[in-house]
């Protein structure tokens, strides 16, 4: 996997209840690209990060990161090059100190005590949170569980970022401290979100998403600037183009 | 709901006082666990009449609770919590066993009544250390201790997970009771139709909850089993604190203190 390609090739999939979710998703992410993939609610956007991780399986079509097929076998090093970050941080967060959540992940990578303590010290400085090492996760503030769940993702070392709506439930101060923080990382970035204004300052390239397609696959200027595409996809220019 | 946010301070204050450094928690979890578990085992191979005889092992929890830093009054508050199940296990002894077994006052008492209080000793004795012993080390550690105790990981694991998602449902179920309380006026009592629609909602949230919970450990190469962040070594403190603890209980099994120190008292007067 020296190449983080992150490639969806038709993908497909439809939940037990007999809901489609995707119908025919198809792209190639490069390596370093921050891409988001904005879209309505229900559009198929979280549905899609699950299978870029192989948490979801598709139903037809196939997911390649790197020059391989996402399967059964291949799994483990596929979930330790894609670091998944969720949208609720209370989901992520579920060991009783912040030390040992962010090192939960090498845990089960079977790492010797040595090295987990100093990746895990390293995650935490990365993303401002080594104050709080010793605190439980439940007493924390939304940007602090955030900045943690980063960090847990962080120490696996990935290649690739996949992330859902980081910057929901955020005050403006710790939403731009996410962003800051993000915006630092080299890694491939998969950003799914509604803050567009967060797009244009993370992002070069945007895929709208649709009940379950991807409508346009463009630059953040090319997209926003398709008044029609976004009304029709049920979305709206960002705040900093309205304002304009 | 003030009663399920009540259970929900009253768990995590458990996990916070299981956070703090005491004398206890220094311990290696395994000598902790391994006395109360005999501590329990005395407990329960007393015979049934038993009451006096088992009074001096009240020593033992408090001893451990003081050793914790652990709040008696917290124990006791949980013991109280226990005794409804106690009490339905005994509550039929008296009439089973109407034969006396001992004058108390003058009065002859039923054999019944006296296995009925030492069932209610014997679960104060046993839930006060068994609560002693979590709050003093948190499930987490608890669990770490079990693990290197030889006790099957799926074991652990699941009693991790239980204690994870209990935290999880009763959060659901809080926020649910609040949205439907600020809809209710003033009437605090819930319909039984409600009821069952809260119920069925709770279950399908909670399911989905807990995969999103699933997914995320997924995500991070989660494999079945909880990493223990550090064995502990076994020091020989932790062998002084068990021997001496089993000894104790060695003491209490084999003569009746209860009886001796009252003679002595007896003696003492006369």
């Amino acid at each position: 996997m020296s190449h983080h390609l992150v490639e969806a090739r038709d993908l497909y999939y439809v939940y037990p209840d007999g809901q489609a979710a995707l119908r025919g998703v198809s792209f190639l992410i490069h390596h370093g690209e921050s891409v988001a993939i904005i879209g309505s609610n229900g559009a198929g956007k979280s549905t899609l990060l699950l299978h870029l991780n192989g948490v979801l399986r598709p139903t037809s079509g196939q997911v390649r990161i790197g020059d391989f097929p996402i399967t059964s076998e291949n799994l483990a090093d596929i979930r330790r090059t894609v670091g998944m970050i969720f949208q609720d941080p209370d989901d992520q967060l579920f060991m009783p100190t912040v030390f040992d959540d962010v090192a939960f992940g090498l845990g089960q990578l079977g790492l010797a005590a040595v090295d987990i303590e100093a990746r895990v010290v390293h995650a935490l400085e990365t993303v401002g949170a080594s104050h709080l090492r010793q605190r439980p996760p439940y007493r924390l503030s939304g940007g602090e569980k955030r900045a943690v769940a980063i960090a847990g993702v962080l120490a696996m070392l990935p290649s690739i970022l996949v992330m859902d709506e980081p910057s929901s439930g955020l005050d403006p101060a710790a939403r731009r401290r996410v962003i800051t923080l993000l915006a630092g990382f080299d890694h491939t970035k998969i950003i799914a979100t509604h803050d567009l204004d967060m797009v244009l300052d993370l992002c070069s390239r945007v895929l709208v998403m649709n009940e379950g397609v991807i409508k346009a696959d463009g630059t953040p200027a090319e997209i926003f600037a398709e008044a029609d595409l976004l009304q029709r996809c049920n979305l709206e220019p960002p705040l900093s183009y309205q304002r304009r | 709901m003030s009663g399920i946010e009540a259970l929900l301070r009253e768990v995590r204050l458990l996990d916070a006082l299981a956070s703090r450094s005491t004398w206890l928690s220094r311990l290696d979890p395994r000598a902790t666990i391994l006395v109360t578990v005999a501590f329990i085992a005395i407990v329960v191979s007393f015979q049934r009449y038993a009451i006096a005889a088992l009074l001096p092992l009240a020593i033992f929890p408090v001893v451990l609770a003081r050793l914790g830093d652990v709040p008696l009054h917290r124990v006791g508050i949980k013991v109280l919590m226990a005794m409804p199940f106690a009490l339905m296990i005994g509550l039929f002894n008296p009439l089973f066993d109407p034969v006396p077994r001992m004058e108390l006052l003058r009065q002859p008492i039923a054999g019944g009544w006296l296995s009925f209080i030492s069932i209610l000793v014997r679960v104060a004795l046993t839930v006060g250390s068994a609560v002693v012993l979590v709050a003093s080390m948190g499930i987490y550690r608890f669990c770490a201790g079990l693990d290197q105790l030889g006790v099957p990981t799926v074991l652990t694991t699941q009693l991790l997970f239980l204690h994870r998602y209990t935290l999880v449902l009763a959060g659901e179920l809080g926020r649910m009771n609040l949205a439907r309380e600020l809809r209710s006026g003033l009437a605090n009592a819930v319909p039984l139709a409600v009821y069952g629609s809260l119920l069925g909602h709770l279950l399908l949230r909670t399911l989905e909850r807990a995969q999103r919970i699933h997914r995320a450990m997924l995500s991070r190469g989660f494999e079945g089993h909880m990493p223990i962040r550090e064995a502990q070594r076994w020091r020989s403190i932790d062998t002084v604190f068990l021997v001496l603890c089993l000894s104790g209980f060695i003491v209490v099994r084999t003569t009746d203190l209860a009886t001796l120190l009252g003679q002595l008292m007896l003696d003492v007067a006369s």
